[in-house]
């Protein structure tokens, strides 16, 4: 029997965003996937290892997770994406990407699919470029990508059906704007849920939201904000605003966009208690601790005087 | 309606920029007072903590021209993250008390000049396109003769033999620009100081150091930012060469980006954006052109330029050429960079020596 091909997939950045997608297209073409595993000290050292000082800690945590896939893998999937249209652009950090990794690891192979609508490179024709280099039938790899696609859009529509339910209950509520590569990255995101979690208070995700009702509502809050992915988590504000009981800004030390637009939200933001938490490779866990815990205290007390 | 319009500073470029605006809108510009230790320690006062530091300087500028009476604030940029400044500071400043009209130029990440003739005609309804076109039209050949004549001076002006002799013909000719101007005019400016230029005594040995200098735009156009590191580094005997300039950004970029990226096709696949294309690129062509180093300035954090960095250093390591990264932040010494420089010089002198 054929072997199969090994496709590695770094735990970081776009993996939240497309995992459900990437897994079931290349599932569909018979490779197997290899992922890395969860954000640890090791991978956030080689991270360090492979990047400057100064990149932010998302792509370093980025960089640990390819530099830990080398050897364990055929090809490692180095998505590049440009933009979704005009006005519609991604941080600069995602189009630079794959000309990164290729000169930090030369021997690396790499699969990879380029994403510019504005020069007319689509994710369908990208996906089926990509798949060429692994199977020679095209039909194939169309079927793949179509049953890839439904899989995703269903998976995200359970995402949003699960988190409107959640909005149901009497709990505390709390909106955490982040990128979804923060928020659920076990070492940037994960203390902070897991800390909100074991009080019993409810976590409402800001990339949970259909995407075009949170660009629609973005517009509201900024009018020539041009990033997709922080249009896409800042739309939720307006739209839970009535909702939740407090609201934090969670970013990666120095993020690009957050840095414009989270100072300019909090500026706007005048009704809700905010927090901005602001992480770098040096964290401790305890002095994160300290100010949840005086933020609870403090949505805790404006809701009992509501009530 | 009489306002008092104003902008942010970037090196000799505010000339043609008010020379543009006070002749479109016929109304009184405020040019920033030039750039010092309180423009800085203003605007970082005000601006959130790890954002790049032309934000810091525009808000510095702008809160200095509100100081002095101006109320209408013209801003344009692109690019990275310099297209979303103007919002921000529009709440900063707003939030700080002053009143003022904020006209934002940047459309989908791009000066757009048909957004500014629009704006024009609403405040100056005497102006029509042909008018705007000749204004428009000599503020281009402006910035274009100013590029051109400095592009000698940079080359030759650490082997001047009277001291200062390139600084002074500079201030002549940024004070000629600043009278009345036409086309006409403009072109003689251009032969007259090109000639002043050439005449003026240089003592250039045959084997003298080349540098280049690449990086991100706004400091290397503001020499401010740089704690002047071009003079700096020419003071010492090198001739220095730079590719960024307004006439670059302007004219040239959008036609020069699919050429540059099948030169430097050996290290990049697809556009880093904003000037980090041009960083790499132009570093392996001036490695190969023979120069003796680079030097990479960036303001702290600059996206962009963090992604070209680790590519920067293939191509550092394939020719063989030495490169030297400075990052400006607000509150640098201007000691920290001479001395760096000092190290840099003294490393590419003995590299030139052992061949």
């Amino acid at each position: 029997m054929k072997k199969k091909i090994k496709i590695g997939i770094p735990r970081a950045f776009l993996y939240y965003r497309h995992h459900i997608l990437w897994k079931n297209f290349f599932e569909k073409l018979n490779c197997q996937i290899v992922l890395s595993p969860d954000t640890n000290k090791e991978i956030i050292a080689l991270g360090k290892d492979y990047s400057i000082d100064e990149s932010c800690l998302s792509s370093k945590v980025y960089m640990g997770h390819v530099a830990y896939l080398i050897d364990k893998c055929d090809y490692v999937l180095i998505p590049r994406i440009s933009d979704y249209g005009k006005d519609e652009k991604v941080c600069i950090k995602f189009s630079g990407l794959y000309d990164i990794v290729k000169n930090t690891f030369p021997n690396l192979k790499i699969l990879n699919y380029n994403i510019e609508i504005s020069t007319h490179h689509k994710e369908a024709y990208e996906f089926f470029k990509m798949g060429l280099k692994i199977t020679k039938n095209p039909i194939k790899i169309i079927r793949a990508y179509y049953h890839a696609h439904k899989k995703e859009k269903k998976y995200n529509q359970e995402l949003m059906q699960c988190q409107a339910n959640n909005l149901k209950n009497n709990k505390l509520k709390i909106l955490i704007i982040a990128h979804p590569y923060n928020i659920y990255d076990k070492y940037i995101g994960y203390p902070i849920t897991k800390f909100f979690k074991e009080n019993n208070i409810d976590i409402i995700y800001a990339d949970r939201l259909d995407k075009k009702i949170a660009i629609e509502y973005s517009k509201e809050l900024s009018e020539t904000l041009y990033w997709t992915y922080s249009k896409e988590i800042i739309g939720a504000i307006n739209y839970y605003q009535e909702a939740v009981d407090g609201i934090i800004f969670l970013t990666a030390f120095p993020c690009g966009p957050d840095s414009l637009v989270n100072e300019l939200l909090i500026r706007k933001i005048k009704n809700v208690p905010i927090t901005n938490i602001i992480i770098d490779e040096s964290s401790a866990e305890a002095g994160l601790q300290t100010r949840l815990e005086s933020f609870i205290d403090i949505i805790e007390g404006r809701k009992n005087n509501h009530e | 309606m009489n306002k008092k319009i104003t902008f942010p500073h970037i090196g000799n470029y505010y000339i043609p920029i008010s020379y543009l605006i006070s002749k479109a809108t016929r109304q009184e510009v405020i040019v920033p007072p030039p750039i010092t230790k309180k423009t800085i320690n203003l605007g970082s006062k005000y601006s959130p903590d790890y954002v790049c530091v032309p934000f810091k300087y525009n808000l510095g500028n702008f809160i200095e021209s509100l100081e002095l009476g101006a109320d209408t604030i013209f801003q344009a940029g692109g690019g990275c993250r310099y297209g979303y400044y103007a919002e921000l500071q529009e709440q900063i400043l707003k939030d700080l008390g002053y009143h003022f009209e904020f006209v934002n130029f940047i459309k989908n990440n791009h000066v757009s000049l048909i957004n500014i003739y629009k704006y024009v005609k609403k405040i100056n309804p005497k102006i029509n396109i042909i008018t705007y076109s000749y204004y428009l039209f000599n503020t281009f050949l402006m910035i274009i003769i100013m590029d051109k004549l400095g592009k000698y001076p940079r080359e030759n002006m650490g082997f001047e033999v009277n001291k200062d002799s390139f600084i002074n013909i500079e201030k002549d000719f940024l004070n000629s620009l600043k009278g009345h101007i036409n086309p006409l005019k403009l072109i003689k400016i251009y032969f007259k100081y090109k000639k002043r230029y050439r005449k003026c005594p240089i003592n250039k040995p045959q084997d003298h150091l080349k540098i280049g200098i690449v990086g991100e735009l706004y400091s290397i156009m503001e020499p401010y930012t740089s704690s002047n590191i071009e003079r700096k580094l020419a003071s010492r005997g090198i001739e220095v060469k730079r590719f960024t300039t307004f006439t670059y950004l302007l004219l040239i970029k959008q036609f020069n980006l699919k050429r540059l990226l099948r030169k430097g096709k050996k290290y990049l696949k697809y556009h880093l954006g904003a000037d980090a294309t041009e960083s790499v690129v132009l570093s392996q062509e001036l490695a190969k052109k023979g120069f003796d180093g680079i030097v990479h300035i960036k303001s702290f954090g600059c996206t962009p330029e963090i992604s070209a960095m680790p590519i920067m250093a293939e191509v550092s390591k394939d020719y063989h050429i030495p490169i030297i990264y400075f990052s400006f932040d607000s509150n640098d010494s201007e000691v920290a960079v001479e001395t760096r420089i000092e190290a840099f010089y003294d490393m590419i002198v003995a590299k030139k020596e052992q061949k």
